[in-house]
């Protein structure tokens, strides 16, 4: 088989340029962000005016039909219960750690919602709610900060990669599976999900090229939740924006306010949709904020004042949706009933899974090493084997 | 394995044995595994239009397209990377590292990423891709472009490590890296890039695709993996060596041979994973070792056999075990490397250090 599907079978920026021309605006109309960041929601929920939403040619972004809606704003309340459930479960000890979005659920509800079952997300730690808005069982993605093993679900059966722990290595795999799938004839899109502080890695930078250079589906979605652990966005870049960084590879760059549940789900489709379209990289940042500590482990007191969290509390993701859908009649006391319901009973089997001692076999570390252990292995194996059975008889 | 087709190259090429370089057979490794099986590609800096600063990937893009094997951004991480996720998603990617030295970038990738993902994911993701390097030195070359950085490998659970040494195993362990379920680095001495030996390919060839197809897992019972072999058979004393260093330990064996010594010449092919029986069965044979590496000597592979010996064959010794590598020194500037990397004449002092009185 030969294939051409690579850089050079096509013009470079080809692609930019015939979707710019195809809103009427230049190639760098199309790659810088808007002028403002893109907004439907007030901060209040309430539905902001067209002309207001920081839309302009090219840039310009449907709101979703009502049942994503209500699908979205079930996701937000479930994720919202299991952020907060598993803060809990840390506190109580049940757990060894837990990288809250407790106030980001909009970006990760957008995230899981406006990928087809086909696509590919590649999470970080803190986007357990991502992972779970696409299906994941919160058990299987507990397993890691529990304690247990370092992924517990399959990422193959999900389409999610394993949580990614080191910031933006993920990203460059997020680029191959989209590339493999490009290679093959298929529309594969792929997710590629990081903070604002990972954008100074040298990993997000190749990233971004690689996926520029073989135009390849993937939309880079940064959520930028203004903090690297205690570090401002200030101290990582000089950019004007982090959306403004994706004109410097050739690729479309938006701002999207982050904790507007519309906005989100609205800009990702759009992204995602164009990515499978046009066979081209996006870049989407999300801005938004991280209600509570970095882990467990962090003291945000020192470096942020209780001032800013009490302002972002005011434009909680949660409430603007509750409120929008409330206004628009697609929310209604049932369905809440409903959906509170169930956000009751995913934190209730968390509660009563991470209260149960799990069934582990210490000799599992070394079965998937490789496909077949190694002679080595298989002694090491052996001598762990040798002293468990002499610590039962002890 | 992978759907046969026949390949039109196997007619065409050679019938009897010719004199081959081993650049050639890594090519020829390439194409048969591109020509039998669509998944698998080739990708890094320069390997396509140019084919490889080494020429190693020479024709390749020509005879498969762009798409099987093409130029990348010049970035190591990336090239790295990428081809986990393309691992993930169905393709047996074989990406070039343009020199030891430039593999670097790609370290975080390769050790936090590349080895640890089918461990992590509980053995649901495997990464069947193959990371060459040319390594090792003894060909004139400038800094960065000669390290024997195999140590740093071999220490990250979840990589298999192979290092050929004849113009057959160059053929042979790539065809079986490329079918390995598991991450293969695959060192290939520079020096040896031109070297010629007598080899008929289109039998090597037939020979791997048969003993391919004999077994589920190909590299288990027939390939090179995880299996030393005695290149030389000695009764006196064992060379234990690897890569670039076993045509030097060879050299040393035929020297002592002329006083007398006779030196049998372990060629580990594989260092991850290890062959510990074929190390212990040529100490209980001669009962002295000397271990021969270009890397430098501290905390390398040298010591890691070593300690073997010394864990599994100690009664067998008749002598302590002596290395002779590489010094504790970054690699030296091409007029002063003879200096640096083990000879004929260093072996043999070594040879002399042993303990030969009972």
């Amino acid at each position: 088989m030969t294939s051409d599907t690579a850089p050079g079978s096509t013009e470079q920026g080809s692609h930019i340029r015939d979707t710019s021309s195809s809103f009427g605006i230049t190639p760098e109309q199309y790659m810088l962000p808007a002028a403002q960041q893109i907004r439907m929601l007030g901060p209040d929920g309430r539905l902001i005016p067209e002309e207001e939403q920081g839309t302009s040619p090219g840039h310009e972004y449907p709101i979703p039909e009502d049942d994503a809606l209500l699908a979205a704003y079930e996701a937000l309340v479930v994720g919202r219960r299991v952020n907060d459930q598993n803060y809990a479960l840390v506190r109580q000890g049940r757990l060894a750690v837990y990288p809250s979005s407790h106030g980001q659920e909009a970006c990760q509800v957008g995230a899981a919602l406006a990928l087809g079952d086909g696509d590919w997300m590649f999470p970080t730690y803190r986007d357990t709610v991502a992972t779970i808005s696409r299906g994941v069982d919160p058990l299987e993605v507990m397993v890691s900060f529990r304690g247990d093993w370092h992924c517990g679900y399959d990422p193959l059966q999900y389409k999610i990669s394993a949580m990614s722990t080191p910031l933006t290595t993920q990203l460059l795999h997020a680029v191959g599976v989209a590339h493999a799938a490009k290679l093959r004839g298929e529309d594969t899109v792929v997710l590629a999900m990081c903070g604002d502080g990972a954008t100074s890695e040298g990993d997000f930078h190749e990233a971004l090229n690689f996926a520029a250079v073989f135009e390849v589906p993937v939309v880079f979605f940064v959520q930028n939740n203004g903090y690297a652990i205690s570090v401002p966005l200030s101290h990582q870049t000089a950019a004007p924006s982090l959306a403004h960084k994706a004109i410097g590879y050739g690729m479309a760059g938006e701002q999207v306010d982050g904790n507007d549940m519309v906005a989100v789900l609205a800009t990702l489709r759009r992204a995602v949709d164009l990515a499978r379209k046009n066979s081209m990289p996006l870049l989407l940042e999300a801005i938004t904020y991280r209600m509570q500590a970095h882990t467990n482990a962090d003291d945000d007191s020192r470096y942020r004042e209780s001032d800013e969290v009490e302002q972002w509390k005011q434009r909680d993701p949660l409430q603007r949706m509750r409120t929008f859908l409330t206004d628009r009649g697609v929310l209604d006391e049932n369905a809440e009933t409903r959906i509170s319901g169930k956000a009751e009973e995913v934190a209730a089997a968390l509660r009563l899974a991470m209260t149960t001692e799990p069934a582990m076999d210490p000799l599992e570390i070394f079965d998937h090493v490789y496909s077949a252990p190694t002679a080595q292995l298989r002694e090491q194996r052996a001598q762990l084997a040798d002293e468990l059975a002499r610590n039962q008889e002890g | 394995m992978a759907t046969t087709t026949t390949t039109p190259a196997a007619a065409e090429t050679a019938t009897a044995a010719k004199p081959t370089t081993f650049a050639a057979a890594l090519n020829t490794a390439m194409s048969d595994a591109m020509e039998r099986e669509a998944s698998v590609c080739v990708f890094g800096e320069d390997v396509g239009t140019l084919g490889g600063v080494f020429r190693i990937t020479d024709g390749l893009t020509q005879r498969f397209g762009k798409g099987r094997c093409f130029d990348t951004p010049l970035a190591e991480s990336g090239i790295a990377g990428m081809a986990m996720g393309m691992a993930m998603n169905g393709m047996r990617p074989v990406i070039e590292m343009q020199f030891d030295a430039f593999a670097y970038p790609a370290l975080e990738q390769i050790f936090s990423h590349i080895a640890k993902t089918a461990n992590r994911s509980r053995g649901r993701v495997r990464l069947p891709m193959v990371i060459r390097i040319p390594y090792g030195g003894g060909v004139g070359g400038v800094e960065h472009h000669c390290d024997s950085s195999e140590a740093y490998y071999a220490h990250t659970p979840g990589l298999k490590i192979y290092t050929p040494a004849t113009v057959s195993d160059a053929y042979l362990m790539l065809r079986e890296a490329i079918d390995s379920p598991d991450p293969v680095v695959f060192f290939e001495p520079k020096k040896l890039y031109w070297t010629k030996e007598s080899v008929d390919l289109s039998a090597l060839r037939t020979q791997y695709e048969s003993a391919a197809e004999d077994s589920t897992t190909p590299a288990a019972g027939v390939g090179a993996e995880g299996r030393a072999v005695v290149v030389r058979e000695g009764t006196d004393v064992s060379f234990i060596s690897y890569g670039p260093s076993v045509s030097t330990a060879l050299k040393a064996a035929e020297a002592a041979a002329e006083d007398g010594i006779s030196a049998e010449v372990l060629d580990l092919r594989s260092i991850v994973p290890f062959d510990d029986a074929a190390l212990a069965a040529t100490v209980a044979k001669t009962g002295r070792a000397i271990v021969i590496a270009e890397a430098q000597g501290f905390v390398s592979v040298a010591s890691e056999i070593v300690a073997r010996i010394q864990e599994r064959s100690f009664h067998s010794l008749s002598s302590p075990v002596k290395r002779v590598t590489g010094f504790d020194i970054p690699y030296p500037s091409p007029k002063l490397e003879e200096h640096h990397l083990p000879s004929v004449d260093r072996i043999l002092d070594a040879l002399d250090e042993l303990q030969w009185e009972d």
